[in-house]
Parts: structure tokens; C-alpha cells; sequence
């Protein structure tokens, strides 16, 4: 087998629950995209050239609301700013990887994020590659649930009421599996409720902007009690 | 669509930058030196947790507390996802069921 063949099958494996997973929410959101009126080429491009879930599901609101790009501009920084965090992680990984890198870097989504920054690539295998193949998987998969979503939301119609609320499963999802993994909480309740807190106060509207800075001051008040908790965890492990 | 084809266009086009610079903007800034600042260290180990936690608070923005639902489909069908995966660890299960649930409560019966 030759090299990138090895990575390629070795990567697959990982990219499993990924493909479940895009598959679902990909062709939710083409089932989604096409109830508003744009079809199978608007999904296929969207999902080929954002590459983002929770981005491209606020898209469609966008899209179907009345035309306000810098709202649009905006709403995607903030909503993807937990991107900045990912690359944060990723800096000395995806350090020499080359010709690769502005690929991996474009396709460091949550899912890809979670697989290469805890994956080690099997003896034998480039992890360059590796990394690379985990990435162009979970890409392939995400643009043919997307297509595949909108193909079926032309042939059949089906009441779509509530489908959006797979963004928020997905979400609650994530936050489980985070709060199982970790034994301190207090980022994760840092959150939640500054976000409650900020949503009560400014309303829908405008909470975000507030809850950013309430999320990151009330890090930085409890970074003695983060940090010591982490070292703690490092220290058992 | 309700957007002109321009518009929607144009909408795309900023939602794919924005992203991309999202991705790229720490591969840009943190080179070198800056990556080993203690407290860009320290963030980049806790906000993924309070991100996801403010994602879920953003996703339910819009829900009114008041008549004539009562919140009752979204807080069904979370609590439903928290019992579920902290039971089962099922990813796809867990989305699945509780977004099936949803759609059948806010469909049939919180009409």
C-alpha cells in the first residue's frame, strides 16, 4: 500500500461517528435549506466552501429573513469564535505540515478538532496525512448529506416544523460528553450562566457581545482555581 | 427564497469569510513566541467548555417562557438529551430521538 493509502485507511476508522453524525445533520440542513426555497446547488456550495454546521444552520435564517450581510458577518464571527480556540490547540500540530496546512486549517471544524487533536496515527503512518485524511472525509461527508438532504427535500415534502432544534440536540450533546469528560465544571457553568444571565438582562438581540465578555472575565477571575484544578487532573492522570 | 439571488449570494459569501477568518485568525496572530502566553495557554483549555455551554443558551434565545407553550416542548426535549446521552453515550441517538421528540411536540401536541 503506498503511503497515503495507509493514512486514508487508517484515518477512516475515526471518521465514523463523524460520518453518522453528518449525515443526519447534513441532510437536515439540506432538507432545511430547500423548505426556504434554495436547492441542491445553494446547499452543495455552501456546505463545499463553509464547511461550518452551526454556521451554515444560522445561514439559513439569514437567508430567509430580510437582507442584512453585516448582521449575517457578524452573527458568524461570534458564533464560530470557539474556532479561534481550536486553532489555539492546533498551533504546534499543524506546525510542519506543509502544503497541507491551509487545508487542515479550513476544515478545523468541532468534530474534525475533537478527532486530530486527540488521534495519534498508527505506526507507520504520516500523521500529516492522517490528519489530512480526517479532515477531507469529514468534508466529503458533510457536503453529501447536505446534497443529499436537499435531493430528498424536492421529491418529498415533509412538515419540517421543529428540525432545527437537531442544532441545539447537538449542542446539548456536546456540552454531556464535555461535562463527562471533565471533572471540573466551572467552565462549562461559566457558560451557561453568564449567557442566562446576559440573555435575562440585554435580551435576544443583543446578549452575545455581553456574554463573551462576561464568559471571558469570569475566566480570568477564576483562573487560580482553573488552573490548580487542571494541574490536579494532570497530576492523577 | 426571499432574498434576491444577489442578496443570498452576498449573504453566503459572508458567512464563508467569516468563518474562514475565525480558523485562520490564531494561525495568523500566534506565531512564534505569542503561542506560549500563559493565558492564551490557559483559554484555550477552558472556553471550548463555556462556548459550548453559551451555544446551547443561544440556541434557545427565541423561547418564551410565557403562554401559550410554556417553554414545555424545548424543556422536554432537553432533559430528554441530558438523561439520554448521560445514559447512553449515543451521539446519533441521542440527536436523533430528541429532535424527533421535539418536532412531534411542537406538531401535534403544543399546538
Amino acid at each position: 500500500m503506498s503511503e497515503k493509502t495507509k493514512a486514508l485507511w487508517s484515518a477512516f476508522p475515526y471518521t465514523i461517528p463523524v460520518l453518522t453524525g453528518y449525515m443526519f445533520l447534513g441532510i437536515a440542513f439540506g432538507l432545511l435549506l430547500n423548505s426556504k426555497g434554495y436547492g441542491p446547488g445553494w446547499a452543495f456550495f455552501m456546505s463545499l466552501l463553509t464547511f461550518a454546521g452551526s454556521a451554515q444552520y444560522l445561514a439559513i435564517s439569514f437567508l430567509s429573513s430580510a437582507f442584512n450581510p453585516l448582521y449575517a458577518f457578524l452573527m458568524t464571527l461570534i458564533v464560530n469564535a470557539r474556532h479561534i480556540f481550536y486553532g489555539i490547540s492546533m498551533l504546534n500540530k499543524y506546525k510542519d505540515t506543509g502544503k497541507k496546512k491551509p487545508y487542515l486549517i479550513f476544515g478545523l471544524t468541532d468534530e474534525t478538532f475533537s478527532i486530530v487533536c486527540s488521534a495519534k496515527a498508527p505506526k507507520g503512518v504520516d500523521q500529516t496525512w492522517f490528519m489530512f485524511f480526517v479532515t477531507l472525509l469529514d468534508h466529503i461527508y458533510w457536503v453529501s448529506g447536505s446534497l443529499i438532504g436537499s435531493l430528498l427535500g424536492s421529491v418529498v415534502s415533509l412538515n419540517t416544523q421543529g428540525l432545527d432544534f437537531v442544532l441545539t440536540a447537538l449542542f446539548t450533546v456536546i456540552f454531556v460528553d464535555q461535562w463527562k469528560a471533565q471533572k471540573n465544571h466551572l467552565p462549562a457553568l461559566i457558560g451557561v450562566f453568564c449567557s442566562l444571565a446576559c440573555l435575562l438582562i440585554f435580551g435576544p438581540d443583543s446578549f452575545i457581545i455581553p456574554s463573551m465578555a462576561a464568559i471571558l472575565l469570569a475566566l480570568g477571575l477564576t483562573q487560580r482555581i482553573n488552573d490548580v484544578d487542571s494541574k490536579a487532573v494532570e497530576e492523577v492522570a | 427564497m426571499k432574498l434576491t439571488y444577489t442578496q443570498a449570494l452576498i449573504t453566503i459569501l459572508v458567512v464563508v469569510l467569516g468563518t474562514m477568518i475565525t480558523r485562520v485568525l490564531p494561525f495568523l496572530l500566534l506565531r512564534g513566541s505569542r503561542s506560549n502566553s500563559p493565558f492564551i495557554n490557559y483559554l484555550s483549555k477552558v472556553l471550548p467548555y463555556s462556548a459550548i455551554g453559551f451555544l446551547v443558551v443561544f440556541c434557545l434565545k427565541d423561547v418564551s417562557l410565557g403562554p401559550p407553550t410554556f417553554a414545555g416542548p424545548e424543556i422536554i426535549s432537553i432533559v430528554t438529551i441530558v438523561v439520554l446521552h448521560y445514559w447512553k453515550e449515543n451521539t446519533l441517538l441521542s440527536i436523533g430521538l430528541g429532535t424527533a421528540l421535539y418536532m412531534v411536540l411542537v406538531q401535534l401536541v403544543f399546538v
